[in-house]
């Protein structure tokens, strides 16, 4: 038994190191994710693709009508200001949590980087709502910003500031802003972590050549380190871009399908869901909208992060 | 001989095995019932175990999904050609999202005589908007109402008001002592569109406005309604003061624990806060009118209603079940099992609260964005809804309200274009 074994295991291993043999393994390895994404991916967004050039009559789809659905939704009220206010809110929602997530996030990896005391111990709790579901931490912050019952304004209250405590949720003015907080809080360990895994990756020899050369703390960050952590932040801001205006589980779970109070959280994808599968009760589909709205959101981001990426890479310092 | 014996009975298991579903015709019938109704399934299942006494031979499966993916997955299975015999739908607009593309077999007076008593204003609900047919049996009427606790209005002295500065004046009362005096808040946008449900029809002068603004005959910025939602905003200083962060569930939990003294909602709510305050002493009034002496309107509805796929194989028992569902049984099982106002007429009403919704809709007047302009989208509602978040967080006026609910309907109501 022992002894026939290399022999009979020589002749695949001899078969499959010729060409033919090594594209049939790949093509065993790929077909399974092929599959998977050709049904989950390419299929509905070609069927998006073609939903959008046809007329709907509620679930029913009727004639070819070209680009009619486009013009509907960009030359109609209130279609095309629903589609404005709902675009611009994703670029509130990227400009904020570039801001306010990536800027604070890059500040803690640099800081972590130095390993002050208990370095592990902030990694695990900065990563910990990360790990979270958007579905819990929407509803546990909907729970903790509740006007009557919930923890925020109680503290305020108590802490002598109920003049602002507010409907954080509620109020037109400060929903959109509250609801990218909550984002940036449930994601900020996960830029933290990339740029720190990028500044761990800066070689001490630089670091230490610089500060020979009398380099001051923050001109090594800026000067040695910062330009070496480019690929990082690209990845970091073509993943911000793709999930600010991708955005749907959060403002969903808090704000419902309506973006409510008066289309002040409503992005891009609520107003697509809105469209294509209606309101709750009150709200019919539009399957010919929603369907342009996706095939645009397709068009925008495929679009943006090619270009992002490529103008992006090009400041990418490669380390020799 | 004895393979004769064997050839003869397997013939005649054969037989026996096909009889009930091949010879009788009607027997042995399996029909599906789809429904969003999932808290009310043990009802349900107890009416339909009545039909199927009645009708040997048929049974029928009550299968009901999530409120919030009934419709996604009703449409996909009618789409691809599938789905239930038996058909929960809802009425008016979302019930023409069905019958426009002709999923839904249409009934009438001689197939369900039943029909035939059914009050007129309930059957609009039933009706489709392109042909005019009728597509399904009417289950339940629902009327918007104010509820409030009668201890507290005991413990402070107060009655009913009779007329709007009574109530407000009553309000002031409580937010003097501390109680507060309306649970409702602006979170959901809905609810709102039920608040000026219950308050606006006193001041727009209901079912004549309703009729004039459904025929194009005037519109939504008309000063009639837009001044009665400006009446909405006198409700504001007795709301919570962060009253638009409140949602739905805050503002049942709020009137359920006693925390607030009245609660502005739909006849729907009698049995769930039944269930969840046993204790809880409440009654029902419509909103008051401007004078005394002068019968409030109340906003009501046709809820919903039974209807039939029209690709269903056993359409024979089908209608047998919807007839069913069309007579004064089912009608008094379902009021009485559900705490809800059954379409069915001739019902009689053992619940309290529930016999005076029945008394309010004698003057009633149809739900005005659910009943006339959900046709298409955006629906009166979804435009109202929003619009009424920005009037009561003081963003809009009750006339930028009005011009904008005209303007976005008039993409599909022609009357609205260019007024």
């Amino acid at each position: 038994m022992s002894g026939s074994t290399p022999s009979a295991g020589g002749r695949p291993r001899q078969y499959l190191g010729t060409r033919t043999g090594r594209r049939l393994w790949l093509v065993f390895f790929l077909a399974p994710a092929t599959v998977l994404f050709a049904v989950f991916i390419t299929y509905p967004i070609l069927s998006a693709l073609a939903f959008s050039v046809y007329g709907w009559e509620g679930i029913g789809r009727r004639g070819f009508i070209g680009l009619h659905n486009f013009v509907r939704l960009f030359a109609t009220y209130p279609y095309s200001g629903l589609l404005v206010n709902a675009f611009w809110h994703n670029v509130v929602v990227f400009v904020v949590t570039m801001l306010l997530q990536n800027v604070v996030a890059l500040g803690l990896a640099l800081l972590l980087a130095r390993g002050p005391w208990g370095t592990r111990g902030y990694r695990v709790i900065f990563f910990l709502p990360v790990t979270l579901s958007l579905i819990i931490v929407g509803f546990l912050w909907a729970l903790f910003l509740n006007p009557i019952f919930g923890i925020v304004n109680k503290l305020l209250i108590s802490a002598g500031l109920s003049a602002l405590a507010r409907p954080w949720l509620g109020d037109p003015q400060t929903a959109l802003l509250t609801l990218t907080l909550i984002n940036a809080w449930r994601w900020l360990g996960f830029p933290t972590i990339v740029f720190l895994a990028g500044i761990n990756a800066v070689p001490d020899e630089y670091v230490e050549a610089a500060r020979i050369d009398g380099a001051s703390e923050w001109a090594v960050t800026r000067h040695v380190i910062f330009p070496l952590l480019a690929p990082a932040v690209t990845i970091i801001v073509l993943l911000t871009f793709i999930g600010s205006f991708n955005w749907f589980e959060l403002p969903y779970v808090v704000q419902g399908v309506s973006g409510g109070p008066n289309r002040s959280t409503d992005v891009l994808s609520l107003f697509f869901y809105r469209m294509a599968f209606g309101e709750v009760d009150t709200g019919l589909q539009d399957i010919g909208i929603g369907s342009a709205i996706a095939v645009l959101m397709f068009i925008l981001l495929v679009t943006v992060s090619a270009v992002a990426a490529v103008f992006l890479r090009r400041r990418e310092v490669e380390l020799a | 001989m004895s393979r004769r014996w064997l050839v003869g009975l397997i013939a005649l298991l054969l037989v026996v095995s096909l009889y009930p579903a091949g010879a009788s015709g009607q027997g042995g019938v399996k029909l599906t019932f789809w429904s969003w109704r999932v808290e009310d399934k043990w009802a349900y299942d107890r009416m339909i175990r009545v039909f199927q006494q009645k009708n040997p031979g048929i049974t029928v499966e009550f299968v009901p999904f999530k409120q919030t993916e009934y419709n996604t997955i009703l449409s996909s299975a009618l789409t691809a050609g599938k789905g239930p015999d038996i058909i929960h739908l809802r009425a008016y607009g979302g019930l023409e999202t069905f019958t426009a593309p002709g999923f839904i077999a249409a009934l009438d007076f001689e197939t369900v005589p039943e029909l035939k008593t059914f009050s007129r204003t309930i059957l609009e609900g039933a009706r489709g908007r392109k042909d005019g047919k009728i597509y399904g049996v009417p289950f339940a009427s629902q009327t918007l109402v104010l509820y409030y606790n009668k201890k507290i209005f005991a413990q402070h002295n107060l009655a009913v008001p009779k007329t709007w500065d009574e109530f407000l004046g009553l309000m002031k009362t409580l937010k003097d002592k501390g109680v507060l005096p309306l649970a409702n808040g602006g979170k959901d946008g809905w609810t709102l569109e039920v608040l000026s449900g219950v308050i606006a029809p006193n001041f727009y002068g209901g079912t004549a406005f309703f009729d004039a603004v459904t025929r194009g005959q005037t519109s939504f910025k008309d000063p009639t309604y837009t001044g009665a939602l400006a009446r909405l905003l006198e409700l504001r200083p007795y709301m919570h003061p962060n009253f638009m962060g409140v949602d739905y569930a805050t503002m049942q939990q709020l009137f359920i624990s006693e925390q607030a003294a009245m609660f502005i909602g739909g006849s729907w709510e009698i049995g769930f806060f039944r269930a969840q305050n046993r204790n809880l002493d409440f009654d029902i009034f419509a909103a008051p009118p401007l004078r005394a002496g002068q019968t409030p309107w109340v906003s009501s509805f046709n809820d919903g209603n039974y209807g039939i796929n029209a690709k269903t194989p056993s359409m024979e028992a089908a209608l047998k079940f919807i007839r069913f569902t069309a007579t004064r049984e089912f009608g008094q099982m379902f009021t009485d099992l559900l705490a809800q106002n059954s379409a069915v007429p001739g019902v009689v009403i053992k619940d309290p609260v529930l016999k005076r919704v029945q008394e309010l809709n004698r003057k009633a007047t149809p739900y005005i964005m659910l009943v006339g302009f959900r046709w298409q989208a955006p629906t009166g509602s979804t435009l109202l809804q929003s619009a009424l978040q920005a009037m009561m967080a003081g963003t809009k006026t009750p006339e930028q309200v009005g011009e904008e609910v005209t303007r976005g309907l008039s993409v599909w109501f022609d009357p609205f274009r260019g007024r």
